[in-house]
């Protein structure tokens, strides 16, 4: 250990101010700090520190990932398998999925960090550790056959446009990720819905089980189907949507996997649960709502199971969550979750162009955290002035 | 019950209700634990060569010294007074010679040094008892005896202005920053003493004086029995101690309104002064820190030089030496320091100017967090930790959100406030509360903060913008 460290101090000189290779000072600095915490020590009036840092809070967001990561993983052989026809085991579904999203999170990590590394050498800052989240909800909420040039220009549209000119981490408005997602969503539309997209191999076509359908579950809810089927005709269970056995994208679709990340997330006090719950009760309630008022199908589907469906609880759980494009009022984060919930549901059923509200609920809801917290701060400054008068009588 | 036997129900009701003194519950704040708590035993201080009185200890002082170097000085003779108040003086705390006026950056005066000939020869002010006394009289004998700045002035935490007059006065007689001395100890034979800077400081405000005990320890009867004070117990982690927040809890601040604060050692050296005519300058001083060897209290004088303190006590090795507490105090330098002119606590801990390979995603058994991330939460939640100075990280921008709320029990939002700084934006300021708060209320949302923000240093920033708007 200390002849590494000896030996990354002796090739960091070129990379200071006035050095040959200044230029990628940003870059090594990244990697320095990756591999050592830096020895630098307070000054001023506050002399300690805690040992938790921006590094150690991603890598637990993205630890928390993994569980839905995994299964997508396995939900993606699996479904393409069953799509195919063809018997196959665990480790075959496994190794399927693998060589499918593996190239997609690469894509969004290099496109993403090279240009978060341009970014702070322009800037003459260190690299924030903002993107090592971003770069895997994007992957987590692309469908499987996803090409990958659209994976690279989605990353690229979202740094730039969804981050970097706001200032870079911290001082976006709007989620990254789900503005990779928008992106693609309404520039390449037929790439990101329907009923082929979800499955590997459906949209190429050939060796497919004839008649077999990769349409999503909230696809045949706005057809108006009362009963739900997978691609081979059988009834979906309530446990099929909560495990996640069902096609969706790659990381949604298991509610379970999800809500052990949700757990790693309370439990290190990396994540809101405040947001998260609220999420869930606006869900509940608007799915209430509808199924009082039902006139057709959609509206029919009992509340509980809309929460199992779509990207709503990945969305509640790992979307909603994220604390700059969120309320930052304790007060704000339950109006702010509690509306992201509500208005999911609403646009998912009432809606007939978009099955899935969640990521637009979750934009829209990211543009009004600021007025949110705009009118909870507000509160507060009344009660100050009020006290401030009493007392002057 | 029969009737007779009812009322007496009541009367026991009322009667102890009343004497009672009320405990406030704070909820929301972190208790640091760290190795090297005094154990509470006395030991005198060696007598130190120099004495100083540091301008760096009080907030916006700009000193113009009197004496020239090498004048003779006596315990009470003015050596510096405050250029834009001239009558605020700091006087010596020993007698001796001046002997150097050693300076910072740009020239600051940061430390003006009195070499002790151990007489302590001393000057002789006004004694009497503050009920004969006028305020102005009381006034003048602070002012000349150099007691003066010992009175702190909330907003801005600047020297008392004498024309204010501050609604009520807060002394708050317990602490609960990380290895604080415990003042129902260093208190405990000195209630004569404090009871008279009580009555001293009584005749400074027509409002209340308010006294915070501590309410996790009910049954102990330090101070219990001072008169002129409303007492309040506050029970809850750090900064529960803190009078920022007990002002917050008991007599807020408001725009235009002025409050007074007196550390306990300070109401009792007042309460000497007024009863002896004389400055005694002695104090005692925790001294604390995993890197002290038998952590233990100082009988000393006001602005000792160090050394003599830390000799054969402070272990092999860099360390830093804190006058004050982790969370607000100065580094000063164990060699050539000296002590802070009201600091009671010295805390000696390891500098942590070391790299740590894959620190970030250690397991952590041995460090401290507020969050849950590291497994010393999970399996060792009564540890005591050996903290260092290491920041843990970088400097990165505003990400999370709730770290700064959970640590600050006031009706304040740190983070629009700190922007609101940032940006200058007066209004702004003034609505979030900024008159109300001082780096010491702000010090764990600053220990917390993952991404390294400098909190107690933008503050400081905006109270300095803020009262040159105000004040001109």
């Amino acid at each position: 250990m200390n002849s590494l460290r000896k030996f990354v101090t002796k090739i960091k000189v070129p990379f200071e101010k006035g050095g040959k290779l200044y230029m990628f000072k940003s870059t090594f600095e990244a990697f320095e700090t990756f591999l050592f915490v830096p020895d630098k020590v307070t000054t001023g009036r506050v002399h300690i520190r805690d040992a938790n840092d921006m590094k150690r809070t991603m890598i637990f967001v993205v630890i928390a990932m993994v569980p839905a990561l995994l299964f997508g993983i396995w939900n993606a052989g699996f479904h393409h398998f069953q799509a195919m026809g063809e018997d196959a085991g665990f480790w075959q579904m496994v190794w399927f999925g693998f060589k499918r999203i593996f190239p997609i999170i690469v894509v969004s990590y290099v496109v993403g960090l090279g240009i978060e590394f341009a970014f702070a050498q322009m800037r003459g800052h260190e690299v924030n550790e903002g993107f090592l989240v971003t770069g895997m909800l994007i992957p987590l909420v692309m469908p499987v056959d996803v090409p990958l040039w659209m994976v690279a220009v989605a990353t690229a549209f979202a740094v730039i446009i969804g981050k970097e000119v706001f200032g870079g981490t911290g001082m976006n408005i709007l989620n990254p990720a789900l503005t990779a997602r928008a992106f693609l969503f309404f520039a390449y539309p037929s790439w990101m819905s329907g009923d082929k997209v979800w499955i590997s191999g459906l949209t190429d076509g050939t060796g497919v089980v004839d008649g077999y359908s990769g349409a999503t579950i909230l696809g045949q809810a706005a057809l108006d189907h009362s009963q739900f089927v997978n691609g081979l005709g059988e009834v979906y269970t309530a446990w099929d949507m909560f495990l996640g056995t069902i096609p969706g994208s790659i990381g949604e679709t298991s509610t379970l996997a999800i809500l052990l990340g949700a757990m790693i997330l309370i439990l290190t006090g990396v994540g809101s649960w405040k947001i998260m719950l609220s999420v869930f009760a606006g869900g509940t309630v608007m799915g209430l709502l509808l199924n009082a008022f039902a006139v057709n199908a959609f509206m029919a589907i009992p509340f509980w199971q809309h929460l199992l469906l779509g990207g709503f609880a990945f969305g509640a759980v790992f979307m909603a969550t994220d604390p700059v494009s969120a309320a930052q009022t304790e007060r704000g984060k339950w109006i702010y979750g509690f509306l992201i919930g509500l208005l999911a549901i609403l646009i998912r059923v009432l809606n007939p162009a978009y099955p899935e509200g969640v990521m637009l609920a979750i934009l829209l809801m990211n543009v009004f955290a600021p007025l949110i917290d705009h009118y909870v701060i507000r509160g507060s400054v009344k009660r100050r002035l009020k006290r401030a008068k009493v007392q002057a009588i | 019950m029969p009737v007779h036997k009812i009322s007496y129900f009541y009367l026991f009701i009322t009667v102890t209700s009343f004497t009672m003194a009320e405990v406030i519950k704070i909820k929301k704040g972190l208790d640091i634990q760290m190795k090297g708590q005094a154990e509470k035993i006395y030991a005198k201080a060696p007598r130190a060569e120099t004495y100083a009185v540091k301008p760096m200890d009080f907030q916006e002082l700009t000193p113009k010294i009197i004496p020239k170097l090498c004048d003779p000085v006596k315990v009470g003779t003015p050596i510096f007074y405050d250029k834009y108040n001239p009558e605020i003086k700091f006087t010596s705390p020993v007698s001796g010679t001046l002997k150097e006026i050693k300076r910072g950056e740009r020239r600051r005066i940061i430390e003006v040094v009195v070499e002790d000939d151990g007489k302590d020869t001393a000057e002789k002010f006004l004694q009497g008892d503050p009920a004969d006394l006028t305020r102005e009289q009381i006034v003048e004998n602070l002012l000349e005896s150099g007691l003066w700045p010992m009175i702190r002035q909330r907003p801005y935490s600047i020297i008392a202005r004498r024309d204010r007059k501050p609604k009520s006065i807060f002394i708050s007689a317990f602490d609960t920053a990380p290895l604080a001395p415990d003042y129902d100890f260093v208190l405990k034979d000195m209630e004569e003493d404090f009871q008279w800077g009580v009555n001293v400081l009584g005749k400074l405000t027509e409002g209340k004086i308010f006294l915070g005990l501590d309410g996790r320890y009910p049954s102990v009867q330090t101070l219990n029995s001072i008169k002129g004070v409303v007492i309040n117990r506050f029970k809850g982690p750090h900064p529960a101690g803190n009078v920022g927040i007990q002002i917050h809890k008991l007599d807020p601040i408001n725009k235009g309104e002025v409050v007074w604060t007196v550390r306990p050692q300070d109401v009792v050296t007042i309460g000497k002064l007024f009863k002896n005519g004389r400055y005694d300058p002695s104090i005692v001083v925790a001294l604390t820190g995993s890197r002290v060897e038998k952590p233990l209290y100082y009988k000393t004088i006001r602005g000792t030089a160090v050394a003599p303190l830390l000799e054969g006590k402070m272990m092999e090795g860099e360390n830093r030496v804190i006058s004050g507490n982790v969370l607000n105090g100065l580094k000063i330098d164990p060699a050539e320091g000296h002590v802070g002119f009201s600091d009671a606590h010295i805390t000696v801990i390891p500098e942590g100017n070391y790299y740590e390979m894959f620190g970030w995603i250690m397991p952590g058994l041995k460090k401290m967090s507020a969050s849950r991330s590291f497994m010393s939460t999970w399996l060792t939640p009564n540890q005591k930790f050996d903290l260092d100075t290491n920041y843990h990280g970088g400097e990165r921008a505003f990400v999370m959100t709730g770290e700064y709320d959970k640590v600050l029990p006031m009706d304040i939002f740190p983070v629009h406030l700190l922007k609101a700084i940032m940006v200058n934006d007066i209004d702004l300021m003034e609505e979030l509360g900024i008159y109300e708060v001082d780096e010491e209320d702000l010090a764990l949302c600053e220990f917390v903060c993952t991404s390294k923000t400098p909190v107690t240093k933008i503050l400081r920033q905006g109270l300095k913008n803020l009262r040159s708007e105000m004040e001109g």
